[in-house]
């Protein structure tokens, strides 16, 4: 394989797939996202999307975005239409139908289809060993019915159903973690990426397709919108995630743990909270809390990255 | 001609949809669909049926999973009962809308709660609308038949629906009855390969299930209602193929002794048979009764329908489910529709009975022949419906 970062001139494709004109707000950072998966996986490719941000942006009927063949059903059952069409082919190429061609079958779907309301689904298809690829783009919130809370919202932020009150101030439960849950499915591949490393995204995207059965990446995914920072910022405050230890960029490969963006020394988390409005509100105390919590998540890490077997 | 075996019917339903050489079948087990998804499995497990056996987690992935692979372009079955199809329900009304042939059996069962496993028509009545073609066994012959008919159907390019077989849960699952099977060659003659008008294929790029805004959304709903009006004369033909290649002979709406029928009873499903009974002793009394049988629910068969009770002077339509708070049974407020403006309407009697699978005989029905009599000359108040042999 070769590294995306040092040959990407020559390994990208020109071609989009995820084709301009789309409708998201200014400065998405998961529309970019969608983007660079399409563009890393070429043609040769199905995907099976969940209800949300990224469907209703790029599917308005008797328009389509998409360059490569793509099915919405509804919001919580992406991973099991593709179980269906990966199965369909496998039975087709079998019986002669059709000729395998090694064709890509790519789940996406946001934070709440993922791991809230889709997260059963997903579960399933995981279990059941489907040859596919499943993307979720974390942006944090419902930001398509307006930036409702899920499992997938950080401590502190303050969105529409955690709002910022006088008593409880914001979100008051911990990020639910999707890649560990991933890696405890045993599915063989498991990375998280940003857009805000574009080349480290696509050569991870690229080898979980190349995994053969499941592969998950989840891919943090700035939302000026839901976020409160201005759109000019989006790639930056990504790039503060990643440095703080808020969202580090790792991968899991049957089991064995690998940091893939190094950051020698971590930045105060409160370099990534103080732009966003999300957690205007925090105090120094949950702040302090914020960073405990991040130290201690980040150690876990680097000490699975240490772990040999 | 096939050879005639005598099997439980659930057995002959999956020995149908594996004769179908069916692709991809996704299901989750419920009583008393089990012995159907069983021995597809084991086909498959024993090399007997080259298909993907998906083992889903939930009713709703077992849909969801159907939907992906139809339109794959696989030919692709699922089978479920009760709380199963509850549960897949959102998923179920998209599948049409799609336009992906799926072929689902649908072993009916009551719905919860209180909790039943037995049979009659609530789980289907509740998908009523649903845009499925929708069609009633009154046999286990019946449900053999209808597996080929129903994917002939499904995957006809000029329909291109999806389609529920309904089959009463035990008392056609899990009943042992003769049935014959079609020989490879009858289903080759009848059943073509399924070519997908629309396939999820990277070479030809499509977008499936697109978002409907307010100034399209219409449009796309009206056409499909006009695809499911229009698959009636597809519908009629694949009977009609039916019978040139196995020689049984199959119609929407079935008739039994409405001769100079002056009280027809209505039925769906196998309470069919005993009511033929009923009907049978009544008119050995010099009663003139007769009988009605829908097969074809959806679309419904309104000419057909009127055709058949045309003469009649009242029509006692049972129903297996109930329209809480509303016209008593989803089957006779669509019989009166149907009946509505006709000259000489019929009066329109209404039983429900038979829930939760409630034994009613022969002698039930010949009782309640009696009280459509008093009904409809004012005997008895104006009762629009009547819950049948409830103890009170």
């Amino acid at each position: 394989m070769e590294a995306v970062n040092v040959y990407a001139a020559r390994i990208l494709e020109k071609q989009e797939y995820f084709k301009p004109g789309h409708r998201a707000c200014q400065g998405c950072a998961e529309a970019l996202a969608v983007r660079l998966v399409a563009k890393a996986l070429g043609r040769n490719v199905i995907v099976a999307s969940a209800t949300g941000c990224m469907e209703i942006i790029s599917s308005p009927l008797p328009f389509t975005n998409w360059d490569v063949p793509w099915i919405h059903v509804a919001f919580e059952n992406a991973a099991a239409v593709l179980s269906g069409a990966e199965a369909a082919y496998k039975a087709l190429a079998r019986k002669g139908r059709i000729r395998n061609r090694g064709t890509v079958f790519l789940g996406m779907g946001g934070d709440g289809a993922t791991t809230d309301i889709g997260f059963q689904a997903l579960s399933g298809a995981f279990e059941r060993g489907h040859d596919f690829l499943y993307v979720c783009y974390d942006n944090e919130a419902y930001m398509n019915t307006g930036i409702q809370r899920s499992s997938s919202t950080p401590f502190g932020a303050s969105t529409t159903t955690s709002p910022a009150g006088k008593k409880i101030p914001g979100q008051v439960t911990w990020k639910k973690n999707m890649a560990e849950i991933a890696v405890a499915h045993n599915v063989p591949y498991v990375a998280t990426a940003c857009a805000s490393y574009p080349f480290d995204l696509m050569e991870k995207v690229q080898k979980a397709a190349r995994t053969p059965g499941p592969a998950y990446v989840h891919i943090l995914s700035v939302c000026p919108t839901g976020w409160r920072v201005p759109p000019s910022k989006a790639i930056w405050i990504g790039r503060l995630a990643v440095e703080t230890g808020v969202f580090p960029l790792f991968e899991v490969v049957d089991g064995r743990y690998r940091i893939t963006v190094e950051v020698p020394e971590l930045r105060p988390v409160e370099e990534y909270l103080r732009p966003q409005g999300r957690f205007r509100h925090l105090t120094p105390e949950i702040t302090a809390q914020i960073q405990e919590r991040v130290n201690f998540e980040y150690r876990k890490l680097v000490a699975k990255t240490q772990f040999t077997f | 001609m096939g050879k005639r075996v005598g099997i439980e019917v659930s057995i002959a339903a999956a020995d149908a949809v594996a004769s179908a050489n069916v692709d991809v079948v996704a299901a989750y087990p419920i009583t008393p669909q089990t012995h159907i998804v069983e021995h597809l499995s084991e086909l498959v497990n024993n090399g007997e049926l080259d298909a993907e056996f998906i083992p889903v987690e939930s009713e709703h992935s077992a849909m969801s999973v159907c939907c992906g692979s139809s339109a794959a372009g696989a030919r692709t079955f699922t089978c479920t009962s009760s709380q199963g199809l509850a549960l897949m329900n959102e998923i179920v009304f998209i599948a049409p809308g799609l336009r992906l042939p799926i072929v689902m059996i649908l072993a009916n069962r009551s719905l919860s709660g209180p909790l039943s496993i037995w049979n009659d028509h609530t789980d289907v009545m509740s998908i009523r609308d649903c845009g499925w073609i929708q069609v009633f066994a009154e046999t286990g012959q019946e449900v053999y038949d209808h597996v080929l008919f129903s994917f002939r159907v499904a995957e006809d390019p000029a329909v291109s629906l999806p389609v529920i077989l309904n089959m009463d849960g035990f008392i056609l699952t899990h009943v042992i009855e003769p049935i014959e099977y079609w020989e490879p060659g009858q289903v080759k003659r009848y059943l073509p390969d399924f070519k997908p008008v629309n396939a999820l294929d990277p070479d030809h790029p499509t977008t499936v299930g697109a978002f409907g805004l307010p100034g399209i959304y219409s449009e796309a709903k009206k056409a499909q209602d006009e695809a499911l009006i229009h698959s009636k004369p597809h519908i009629l033909k694949a009977w009609e193929e039916l019978g040139q290649v196995v020689g049984r002979h199959y119609k929407p709406v079935e008739t039994h002794l409405t001769e100079g029928a002056e009280t027809v009873f209505l039925t769906m499903g196998s309470i069919g048979q005993t009511v033929a009974m009923a009907v049978e002793a009544l008119r050995d009394r010099g009663e003139p009764a007769g009988l009605v049988k829908l097969r074809l629910w959806r679309p419904f068969p309104f000419e057909e329908l009127r055709q058949a009770l045309r003469g009649a002077k009242r029509v006692i339509v049972i129903d297996r489910a109930i329209s809480y708070g509303g016209t008593g049974g989803p089957v006779a407020s669509e019989v009166r529709s149907a009946l509505y403006g006709e000259e000489h309407m019929p009066a329109v009697t209404n039983f429900i009975c038979g829930l939760a699978g409630r034994d009613v005989t022969p002698e039930d029905y010949i009782a309640m022949y009696q009280r459509s009599l008093e009904m409809t000359q004012g005997k008895v108040g104006q009762e629009d419906f009547v819950f049948y042999g409830v103890r009170e």
